[in-house]
């Protein structure tokens, strides 16, 4: 049963990612995106990771795409100039996917990772996935939490640095500047000549 | 945990004092930053400090395996933290003269380091990538700072995406590791390959993976695609960082992984090297021939001098290691030397970036065409300047593991590559200048460059000053 679940999702994911990358629509590529996340998710489900599984569909699929998705209707994307080196790179690209298939076949289709070497590490069912995920990462993954703080810092610095600038090219207006114009700094008051009728 | 906290000192200052800089510019109002500047480098300074205070003199396996501290991370962290002071002293000037003074590039700047200092004692996977993520995001944004440019935006464009799919190759081999190995902590990964149990073509396959990630952030070919138009694109005082300290970085994530974590595959790795290596030194030094953008010929000397890099980690021995590291050094004191000049030489509005630029530099100013001599000289390895004893240092061991072939084809590039470094030099000496006006820089600026010039010279005729402090890194 659990290998049915897996098959048919499997299959999803595959045929959704595929998707992504061949639709012309941005909208619909970044749909398939989501149901593509949706997928993963539900192959994590699978391996009872329920924590991940929906940290995935929240910040994935509820945040992140959702935001993804606004930015891409905002944007006036030419399609023609993104399909513009598609039909040129398109041999190359293909030969060098089929040789990474191949490769990624022999290591990971081959039977050692079939064999008991490795099996799946058992978490049963009962146990909270949460609070075995929060007991690693806040003992042995101590350091490394916290570069990852750092990361988001750096992420915050960044991203307010390249949007928030005083520079021209924001067309942000002043209320305060507008609100002291007076009529001096906009009207322009030309004395001339009135003209005279002909004929 | 105490102990574990004790040997992170540096990192926490760095990490306390970056956040310190960031307020203080949040509530300083002077349009030229002066404060933050100073406690910038005063930042540095401290890490500094409490580098070489709190640092034991036995090499230390903190936090369940993630970061460890020995003679190499300590040496690297202290050259790190000394060439940003520099670095940023330039910057601070180039950015004062072009008017793109923000308080966020020492901040970022300062992120940076701290990425690269993690990345230089990381001792885990995991730390490493995470280190490396955080060097990357710093430089991406800082790249992008000159929000007016196309060629800044498109730079940083290019600079991000390259660097995702980097770091996205990077994981995907930490994975494969990860699946075969059964753990991401470099010790136990050794000792996992040491016991047999697991097929050496699995290893391989996330190794390769593992190198691709390490020769794009390094720059070599064939991923050297980002280098010349992130060079070209971004403001001098980005491209001076870029090319200084995080190479130093890029450095030691390459022995934590290949040494220090798979030292087993010794001979696959020698074998993937040696091509990247000759790729990037034919490559780099070929192609900055026809380069008449000095910024962009600096790009592909910096991918020739990584296949250079690469050659003392192919000897594969202790002291092939230390060739290398005194390669890097070098190699970051050249550059920053060379785009210090650039810097010197620019001016509002018109930056020195032609090769045409340096013309007739002589008559302009005698002393500063003596000072790009040396720099040029170094680059090209002549001796007795600082990178003819990098490249020698890196041959000799190279032929003592047996590698002569290898070491005749560097050679050789190296031949070509003479070539482009005294075209600037025939151009500053035996041409004439476009415009005979003084240059305008500020008496610190000249200072310091006369002193990085200057050390070039004096490093190259003591060598084995610089060569001594590198073997004890790996002596141990």
């Amino acid at each position: 049963m659990t290998q049915i679940i897996f098959y048919i999702f499997g299959a999803m994911l595959l045929l959704s990612a595929t998707m992504v990358v061949v639709i012309k629509n941005p909208i619909h590529a970044a749909l398939f995106l989501v149901l593509s996340f949706f997928s993963s998710a539900a192959v994590w489900l699978l391996l009872n990771a329920e924590f991940l599984a929906i940290a995935l569909v929240l910040v994935y699929v509820g945040a992140v795409m959702v935001l993804f998705l606004f930015v891409v209707m905002m944007l006036d994307i030419n399609l023609a100039t993104l399909r513009e080196g598609f039909a040129r790179y398109f041999p190359l690209g293909i030969i060098i996917a089929l040789l990474m298939v191949i490769a990624m076949g022999m290591v990971v289709g081959s039977d050692y990772f079939a064999s008991d070497t490795y099996k799946q590490i058992s978490i049963s069912a009962t146990q909270s996935n949460t609070k075995l995920l929060g007991l690693a990462i806040y003992t042995d993954y101590l350091y490394q939490f916290e570069i990852a703080g750092a990361i988001l810092l750096v992420a915050i610095i960044a991203a307010i640095s390249l949007s928030m600038s005083k520079s021209k090219i924001t067309k942000s207006t002043h209320p305060n500047e507008q609100v002291l114009a007076k009529k001096e700094d906009r009207l322009r008051v030309v004395k001339m000549k009135s003209e005279e009728k002909k004929g | 945990m105490r102990t574990d906290l004790i040997i992170v000192i540096p990192e926490i200052t760095l990490l306390t004092m970056a956040c310190l800089v960031l307020l203080v510019d949040a509530f300083s109002k002077d349009p030229l930053h002066k404060i933050t500047y100073w406690v910038t480098q005063l930042s540095l300074l401290l890490t500094l400090c409490a580098l070489f205070y709190y640092s034991p003199d036995y090499s230390y396996i903190a936090f369940n395996g993630g970061f460890i501290t020995d003679t190499m991370s300590v040496l690297l962290k202290g050259f790190i933290c000394a060439i940003t002071i520099i670095v940023f002293f330039y910057s601070y000037e180039y950015l004062k003269e072009n008017e793109l003074l923000k308080g966020e590039y020492f901040v970022l700047g300062l992120f940076a380091v701290l990425g690269m200092m993690i990345m230089t004692s990381a001792y885990h996977l995991l730390s490493i990538y995470l280190g490396l993520e955080l060097l990357s995001l710093s430089l991406y944004a800082m790249v992008a700072m000159q929000r007016e440019s196309t060629f800044a935006t498109e730079a940083a464009i290019k600079y991000f995406v390259l660097g995702a799919l980097a770091s996205g190759m990077l994981l995907y081999g930490i994975s494969m590791i990860y699946g075969v190995t059964g753990s991401l902590q470099l010790t136990e990964i050794t000792e996992a390959i040491n016991s047999g149990v697991v097929d050496r073509m699995y290893l391989v396959y996330g190794m390769v993976f593992l190198i691709v990630g390490i020769a794009f952030k390094l720059g070599a070919a064939p991923f050297h695609m980002w280098v010349p138009d992130v060079y070209q694109g971004a403001p001098t005082s980005v491209t001076l960082f870029i090319s200084s300290a995080p190479k130093l970085a890029g450095f030691a994530m390459a022995v934590r992984i290949l040494v220090d974590g798979l030292f087993p595959l010794v001979d696959d790795w020698q074998a993937i090297l040696s091509v990247l290596a000759v790729l990037s030194m034919a490559i780099g030094n070929i192609i900055a021939i026809a380069q008449t953008n000095i910024k962009r010929m600096l790009a592909y000397s910096t991918i020739a001098h990584v296949g250079y890099l690469f050659l003392g980690l192919i000897a594969g021995t202790a002291s092939g290691f230390a060739g290398s590291m005194f390669y890097i050094i070098s190699y970051a004191l050249m550059s920053m030397g060379t785009f210090g000049m650039i810097i010197l030489l620019g001016r509002y509005d018109l930056e020195a970036e032609k090769l045409d630029d340096f013309k007739g530099l002589s008559i302009r100013n005698s002393w500063f065409a003596f000072i790009m001599l040396c720099l040029m000289f170094s680059m090209a390895g002549v001796p007795p300047f600082l990178g003819f004893w990098s490249k020698w240092f890196v041959l000799k061991e190279l032929v003592a593991s047996g590698f002569i072939e290898l070491a005749v084809v560097a050679v050789f590039f190296s031949i070509i590559g003479v070539y482009y470094y005294l075209r600037i030099i025939k151009l500053m000496y035996f041409d004439q200048p476009d415009t005979m006006s003084a240059i305008k820089a500020s008496q610190q600026m000249r200072a310091v460059l006369t002193i990085n010039g200057l050390l070039i010279l004096l490093i190259g005729l003591a060598p084995n000053s610089l060569m001594r402090i590198c073997l004890t890194a790996f002596s141990g």
